[in-house]
């Protein structure tokens, strides 16, 4: 937090970014499978009636939406992948991260279950089992929230994969699943994607609910001094519209109606250090 | 297979009912392709017309470019169109990233080489002979560039079609400088795209069909006016 103070202090400071009093426009970088999820297209327009702002949402890989907000292109990001989120932060880039929500991944995969994971408790024992016996394994490998949070959990299982049965798909969550699904491969998935491909896949849930499994999403503050035009108070509006009891209320209904089970379980105002 | 049908009944039933978002995606995309295809015209019409006539040093290398502006990637137009609008870029006070504005600019880009490239091919195409027989018979210098045009009809409107071609199929750039905003900046391609990545299958086949249907009207009546008329 104090890192994050110090960034505030030298944005106030340091290069005088010219600030944007009049500006109604609100530049929100976030992650392609954020916008997927449908989410935005209920939040964004409800924000944009309450407060009068124009919100361009730029919807794209992790990397690229952090990068983005890093160079100041954008006033406010929503993302999730912690780690990659607190080095923004701790260098100063980032502020005022708070969490917003979380959903779940899975980990998927041919019904007939060759490394013999199903109800498996902990996902890293699952991914030993599947590197054990050399089933296949399609990994997102784009830096999205999704590869960082899988590359995680290898390394936790202290294991690298081998080429001979890992393939990196390099693309989005779904078309990922889909080749896992030709090729009769395990794969780790965020549940909403799952649930939206579920009838034309073959792929089922095999381990889940395991801790490192949870998928955290975070709304984080463009440093004004990151580049000229940032809208410093837009990028704020939107951040504090996101943890808002009446938007968490609608977060922690959304899904119901398409899935029967909401997608995001509403997190703000809880412990960083628990998350 | 019964996706194809799925995806022509959902076409139709879009168009139909007036869906008013496919609507405005649909004529979003007409309004931008246009403009930048019309922007190319007026710029390499007359650029592909000089080159092909005019001699001077450097001339080869020149059209050397030219030919290799017409196969230039589109998603590296795109991201240096984006660096030049960004904020923190050289015409970010312009504030036209992620506009309508950016993706005509990084249309037109990509269009104008095919145009001017096109035209000049098709100018030197026609027989010394000819022009010599115009300057011959007293063609002023405008009077010669128009009969040379109207000459190479046939491969100049192929030259359009070319161009417009390039930047209606466009998706990686659009994507890019437009940021495929609902209601901003969404055209068919970008929209196609996202249903895509959602697993809409039926609905990114729906946008597809549309999307055709429209390029395919528009080079229909291009078509028309190149072809000679059988009397």
């Amino acid at each position: 937090m104090t890192l994050g103070t110090a960034g505030l202090a030298a944005g106030l400071l340091g290069r005088p970014a010219a600030p944007q009093p009049g500006s109604r426009t609100v530049i929100l970088s976030t992650t392609t499978s954020t916008q997927d999820s449908g989410l935005l297209e209920v939040l964004v327009p409800l924000f944009e009636r309450q407060t009068g702002y124009t919100v361009k949402t730029i919807a794209v890989g992790t990397g690229q939406a952090l990068a983005l907000a890093a160079r100041g292109e954008a006033d406010v990001t929503l993302a999730h992948a912690p780690r990659l989120e607190q080095r923004y932060v701790a260098e100063g880039k980032m502020l005022n991260r708070r969490l917003v929500m979380y959903n779940d991944f899975v980990i998927v995969g041919p019904d007939a279950d060759p490394a013999a994971i199903r109800g498996t408790p902990r996902a890293v024992d699952a991914l030993r089992k599947v590197a054990g016996v050399g089933a296949g394994f399609v990994s997102r490998g784009d830096q999205s929230g999704t590869h960082v949070l899988e590359r995680a959990l290898w390394k936790e299982a202290g294991l690298e994969p081998a080429r001979s049965w890992y393939v990196e798909s390099g693309q989005g969550m779904g078309q990922t699943l889909q080749i896992a699904d030709e090729r009769r491969a395990y794969t780790i998935t965020d549940r909403g994607t799952y649930l939206a491909f579920q009838r034309r896949l073959a792929l089922v849930i095999l381990v889940e609910r395991d801790r490192p499994l949870l998928n955290v999403y975070a709304v984080l503050e463009v440093n004004p001094a990151n580049g000229p035009r940032v809208n410093p108070q837009g990028g704020k509006a939107f951040a504090d519209f996101m943890v808002a009891p009446g938007t968490q209320a609608l977060i922690k209904t959304f899904g119901v109606d398409r899935y029967g089970q909401p997608l995001f379980v509403p997190i703000a105002g809880q412990s960083e250090a628990e998350w | 297979m019964t996706l194809f049908w799925e995806g022509l009944e959902q076409a139709a039933r879009l168009v139909l009912s007036r869906d008013a978002e496919v609507f405005g995606i649909t004529l979003l995309s007409l309004g931008v392709t246009g403009a930048a295809t019309c922007l190319a015209l007026l710029v390499g019409l007359p650029l592909g017309t000089a080159l092909a006539l005019a001699r001077f040093p450097g001339r080869g290398l020149v059209i050397a470019l030219v030919n290799t502006g017409m196969g230039l990637p589109p998603v590296v137009v795109g991201l240096l169109v984006s660096m030049l609008l960004w904020r923190a870029g050289p015409f970010g006070a312009l504030e036209l990233l992620y506009t309508p504005a950016a993706i005509v600019i990084a249309q037109f880009l990509i269009a104008a080489p095919v145009v001017t490239g096109l035209t000049l091919a098709a100018v030197q195409a026609i027989p010394d002979a000819f022009r010599l027989q115009m300057q011959a018979l007293g063609a002023s210098r405008v009077q010669l560039v128009a009969v040379l045009i109207r000459e190479a009809r046939l491969p100049l409107l192929a030259a359009v079609m070319a161009g417009f071609g390039a930047v209606i199929s466009e998706v990686g750039a659009s994507l890019m400088v437009g940021g495929n905003i609902r209601g901003h900046t969404r055209v068919l391609t970008t929209a196609t795209v996202l249903e895509t990545s959602k697993g809409n299958f039926d609905r990114a086949l729906a946008l597809s069909v549309i999307l055709l249907a429209l390029s395919f009207g528009v080079n229909w009546a291009l078509t028309w006016l190149q072809q000679p008329r059988r009397r």
